[in-house]
């Protein structure tokens, strides 16, 4: 279980390059949201915090230094949070596709 | 290294639980039950973004309006010192596992105080909303130009704030224990688990508002 390495740490560079990064990308979050791109402003800011969260995770909370069964664990968390969000959605935004009931 | 000796003394060092075969093997099952609360947390707040997509997609003129009216700078701010708590906290771990007790108790206090200032400028924002009849309620008053549905805008930015800021809360009170501990000389190179557990607590709120700020604050501004 122990597995690959689970007692590397980030070097310090690491962390503070990290947090380089997540501010830089909060600057280009609010520049982006100004700027008139059509049905893309709301991909592009949740692209940019995937990205942040992903960085939060991976090195801030050691997620690429830790065993596989604790990514398993949130690969789960994933998996789990797009069956809720797809299958409400597909629901709600069709509902107004079929001319009966329930609108 | 520390482990062999004591096991060679015949005896298991104090931090140790007498159910686990050595400390690495503790450590990993406290690691792995923090993040398995961590899921069911993104899946607590789950609940509410698909609450916010299903009513964003159902009334988008009143959601970029009634989003606009937030003060962009104020969260913008406010996302910045997040961020730098979260630079401070994971350098709070890294002192525990070096075990450098003064390095750990500064890191904490100043992860304490980014957390009460972005409390702090949560508490001007939710005034701010009062004094406008912008929250929900009797006193709600449907801002100029706006769809009624604006209220529920600010229905959910309360509750996802709300409930962003009480874990906030708590993560202060889990800093302020570190911080006892620490003084006390609890952690270790050898021992440093409750250090780290929390830093990835607070990390994970970090991230929570990560996402809520993009999707409560930006969503409307290139309609301006």
């Amino acid at each position: 279980m122990s597995g690959n390495g689970s007692h590397r740490h980030p070097t310090l560079g690491a962390y503070f390059g990290v947090f380089v990064t997540l501010m830089a990308l909060t600057a280009l979050t609010v520049w982006a949201a100004f700027q008139h791109l059509g049905i893309w402003n709301t991909p592009v800011a949740l692209s940019i915090a995937v990205t942040k969260a992903l960085l939060v995770a991976l090195i801030f909370m050691h997620l690429r230094y830790s065993p596989r069964l604790t990514a398993i664990a949130v690969a789960a968390a994933v998996a789990w949070l797009a069956i809720l969000i797809v299958i409400t959605v597909s629901d709600y935004l069709t509902r107004a596709w079929l001319p009966i009931y329930a609108r | 290294m520390a482990d062999a000796a004591h096991a060679l003394a015949g005896e298991s060092p104090p931090e140790l639980q007498h159910h686990f075969v050595d400390l690495e093997a503790q450590k990993e099952a406290s690691s792995l039950g923090m993040w398995v609360f961590l899921v069911t947390e993104i899946l607590f707040f789950g609940g509410m973004f698909t609450a916010y997509v299903v009513y964003r997609a159902s009334y988008r003129a009143a959601f970029e309006g009634a989003s606009n009216l937030l003060d962009i700078r104020l969260g913008a701010f406010n996302t910045a010192v997040l961020i730098l708590s979260s630079l401070t906290m994971a350098l709070a771990v890294w002192a525990a596992s070096q075990g450098k007790k003064n390095r750990i108790v500064v890191f904490l206090s100043a992860t304490i105080l980014l957390g009460a200032v972005f409390l702090g400028v949560k508490v001007i924002e939710y005034s701010q909303k009062f004094e406008h009849h912008e929250v929900p309620g009797p006193h709600f008053v449907v801002p100029h130009g706006l769809p009624r549905q604006a209220e529920m805008f600010f229905s959910l930015y309360f509750c996802m704030t709300g409930l962003h800021a009480l874990h906030m809360v708590v993560g202060i009170g889990l800093l302020s224990w570190l911080i006892a501990r620490a003084r006390r000389g609890d952690f270790t190179t050898r021992y440093n688990t409750p250090v780290e557990m929390v830093g990835l607590y607070w990390h994970f709120v970090d991230i929570v508002w990560i996402f809520l700020f993009p999707l409560l604050y930006l969503l409307g501004r290139h309609t301006l």
